[in-house]
């Protein structure tokens, strides 16, 4: 069937509005009226809005963000909690824990100058100011395919259709076929694992010289607490229980503005045991007594999940390839040394916007590879900061939290990051699984619905909704492998490590794999994890999602 | 033929409410907003119109502060011609808002009045109602079908014995229900052009409308937590739980 497809061109296109993807198209504005010129930009997003997508810490540190908007302040960005005082524990059982030494904190892990932030919130402000700059973006509607010319070339993305039936036939009377957004250079800025980024990586082999990319999932909750228990600006950071060396990650408890409390745990996705479920480590983790003095008399109002790409330096493949640019999470930017990959992200979307507004003054037509934001790139303090941080994740891998903490603590705090070697970490997370058979069960205990709470409360405070006649958005390159397989091998890790249910094994004699594809909070982990990477996550009818506020 | 379709920016229906702490309201800083779902049924029911030849010229009208104008974006871009945004910051309930949809539709010279039955936030389902009698108009509310000839509207409503149709001389009000129509998805370009379509800012005052708050809200608080459920083993189990809670 060929459908006829409405075009529109541009200068510049950017998938995904976060803060990688709007910081790009302000400075792309910026550049234009500093140079008296025109730069058209447009900006896609799944997400039925700006920020409904968004789910961050956050800890913000604001240096790219100086540098957007130096008078960020008058121009009212969400930057209200400084952060006062850092607490950094080891957790070593449900009952006991040990608070660091200030003086043993890895430098990276200190805050001060930092803001306890909405990221989500902050995207909105930003899409304000990109829009207020003549920036068009346009939310709901999901990149869906890569326009790839025949000299191999980007030329931007086709929107997904919608109205198409769960039979993949379109619905009568609805059917609205996705339109062509062609532009010069392209950026793609879709977070962590996202799906067209997935699929740059593999056709310009961008990731050829570098390690493999490493990933966590981050879960959050957001809970109205006592204000009498509450100190706004403090920021809890936690390694150890209920986590492991085997299956390590870390955990963080903000204070927030409005008496809020921003609750989470990250898990390593190169965890090992398969009976691991994200999910209920989280909820077990608000049962001790440091979240529990927090959130005891509070109420829960949010929960989401998304993966975070932590390999940082090592794995950074090649930002560029004809006709556009990785930036952000898509590029995997984030600093894991200090769990903060915002101004990071944001800064490599600045830099890319440069090189492609500089190019398009200087008459370039566009499709060719932005090399001056390589250039400019590994001239900058990003990529010092980077570098700096290289071995953090390797060592933790490595040698556990405490010989790898340490590690780091020296490495940080005496050296600098500049400690003269580099740790490797070769291992891609979806092969790290241990056979079920030798692995532990894991009896988690029953929620308690006062500070442990059952995933489908839980995706429905996400408030994620997905037009229910729509083909699956999980797609399964061999249908079998997970009952014929991952069943066997690794009793089907799916059903627990995605955070929102999506993935059940129903049936007692017969097994069946069910994918309920309506719960899906757009976290990818499960296009990470699959040991047999048999699953591929592909956008959704545009708007479907969560709709996160404040996150 | 002129209408005008009003339409209401509400916290989406995706959103899971959640009422303040203090209990005077619910939060909406950070919330998703977007058109009340029966008020795009309305807008949607226009554009059909429209496409038949039956209408000529719709005008979107909205009342609320400055991010309104969102919605009027929403509404040109489902294909209203122009829009009017009355820009009133605050809270405005249901009588001070007919008395200004109902001078809208006198200075725009409307035939038909089109908007939702209710709004989903209030849920006052009043403001059609009372632009009809303040206007002294006939009314029709809950439209499952709605037909316009020359100089007369039939709308088709349901009601708990089966179908009941009323024929209306226009300029007429008509609120619209659920089971009207699906409203279209709206398409990029479309929502390209509606960024230059016309939309004019007008204020209470222009219209000679002065707010009135003939309504306080005492307060605001979410629905008890449904108690946790008790499995029972046999039927002579339920029975006698069933008795012992005085149900059977």
């Amino acid at each position: 069937m060929t459908v006829e497809r409405d075009v529109m061109e541009y200068d510049v296109l950017v998938v995904g509005a976060g803060p990688a993807g709007l910081a790009a198209a302000c400075r792309l504005k910026q550049k234009a009226s500093e140079a008296g010129k025109e730069i058209s930009v447009c900006v896609v997003e799944k997400g039925s809005e700006i920020g409904a997508h968004i789910l961050s810490g956050a800890v913000f540190e604001p240096r790219a963000l100086n540098e957007l908007f130096p008078n960020w302040k008058e121009l009212g960005a969400p930057l209200n909690t400084p952060v006062t005082r850092d607490d950094v524990y080891l957790f070593r059982s449900e009952t006991a824990a040990t608070k660091l030494p200030n003086a043993f904190v890895p430098k990276t892990m200190h805050n001060e100058g930092n803001y306890i932030i909405s990221l989500g919130n902050l995207c909105r402000w930003l899409g304000q100011q990109a829009e207020g700059l003549g920036v068009e973006i346009y939310p709901g509607f999901a990149a869906q395919e890569i326009l790839i010319d025949e000299h191999n070339v980007v030329r931007g993305v086709q929107i997904g259709d919608m109205g198409v039936g769960h039979d993949g036939k379109p619905k009568e009377g609805f059917y609205t076929p996705g339109i062509e957004l062609r532009a010069k250079y392209t950026l793609f800025a879709e977070g962590c694992r996202g799906h067209l980024g997935k699929r740059l990586l593999a056709r310009y082999n961008l990731a050829k010289d570098a390690d493999p990319q490493h990933y966590a999932i981050g879960l959050k909750e957001i809970w109205d607490i006592d204000p009498a228990k509450h100190q706004p600006g403090l920021v809890v950071h936690g390694a150890g229980w209920p986590l492991d060396d085997a299956n390590p990650g870390g955990s963080f408890l903000y204070h927030a503005e409005n008496n809020q409390v921003f609750v989470g745990l990250i898990v390593d996705l190169s965890y090992t045991n398969p009976y691991l479920s994200p999910f209920d480590e989280f909820q077990r983790f608000k049962t001790h007594s440091i979240c529990k003095q927090y959130l005891e008399g509070g109420k829960r109002v949010s929960y989401g999940a998304r993966a975070i790409c932590k390999g940082g330096y090592n794995s950074l493949p090649k930002m560029v390839f004809p006709g556009g640019a990785l930036i952000g999470c898509d590029l995997g930017t984030m600093n894991f040394s200090k769990i903060k990959g915002n101004h990071t992200a944001m800064k490599s979307g600045m830099l890319a916007a440069e090189a492609a507004a500089e190019a398009l003054f200087n008459g370039s037509e566009g499709g060719d590879e932005l090399n001056a934001y390589v250039e400019t790139f590994k001239a900058s303090w990003l990529y010092d900061e980077l570098y700096r941080s290289r071995n953090f994740g390797p060592a933790i891998h490595k040698y556990g939290t405490f010989f790898g903490g340490a590690f780091n603590y020296l490495d940080q705090n005496w050296f600098g990051g500049k400690i003269p070697l580099t740790l490797h970490d070769r291992i891609p997370d979806h092969t790290t699984l241990k056979l079920a058979a030798d692995a532990k069960k894991i009896e988690y205990p029953k929620a308690d619905s006062k500070f442990s709470f059952d995933k489908l409360s839980s995706v429905f405070i996400s408030s994620t909704n997905h037009e229910e006649d729509q083909p699956v958005h999980l797609k399964l390159t061999d249908p079998s492998i997970p009952i014929a397989k991952n069943l066997p091998m690794y009793s089907e890790p799916a059903q627990r490590y995605c955070p929102a249910g999506v993935y059940e094994v129903i049936g007692d004699a017969e097994k069946k794999f069910q994918i309920n594809a309506q719960n899906c909070v757009h976290c990818k982990t499960c296009d990470i994890k699959d040991p047999a990477q048999n699953i591929t996550w592909i956008a959704p009818e545009g708007s479907g999602g969560p709709n996160y506020s404040n996150m | 033929m002129k209408a005008l379709v009003s339409v209401k920016r509400v916290v989406d229906y995706n959103v899971r409410i959640q009422v303040k702490p203090d209990g005077s309201g619910v939060v909406t800083d950070g919330v998703k907003f977007s058109m009340n779902p029966f008020d795009e049924i309305a807008m949607e029911e226009a554009v059909r119109l429209k496409e038949k030849g039956k209408i000529t010229e719709i005008i979107a009208v909205t009342i609320g502060g400055a991010k309104c104008e969102e919605t009027l974006r929403t509404a040109l871009a489902f294909g209203a011609d122009r829009a009017v945004h009355v820009k009133e910051e605050g809270d405005i309930q249901p009588l001070t808002a007919a008395k200004a949809l109902a001078a809208v539709f006198k200075k725009e010279g409307a035939n038909l009045f089109l908007l939702g039955k209710q709004a989903i936030d209030d849920d006052a389902n009043q403001t059609g109602q009372m632009v009809a009698a303040l206007l002294d108009l006939p009314q029709a509310t809950f439209a499952s079908k709605v037909e316009l000839e020359a100089a007369k509207v039939t709308v088709t409503r349901e009601v708990d014995a089966g179908l009941e149709t009323l024929e209306l001389d226009l300029p007429a009000i008509v609120t619209t229900d659920l089971r009207l129509n699906e409203p279209r998805y709206l398409k990029l370009p479309d929502i390209m052009k509606a960024k230059k379509k016309p939309l004019e800012a007008i204020s209470f005052e222009s219209l000679g409308v002065t707010a009135a708050a003939g309504l306080k809200t005492a307060k605001v608080s979410a629905p008890p937590k449904r108690s946790k459920g008790v499995m029972v083993k046999t039927v002579d189990e339920l029975v006698s739980a069933l008795k012992a809670k005085g149900l059977v």
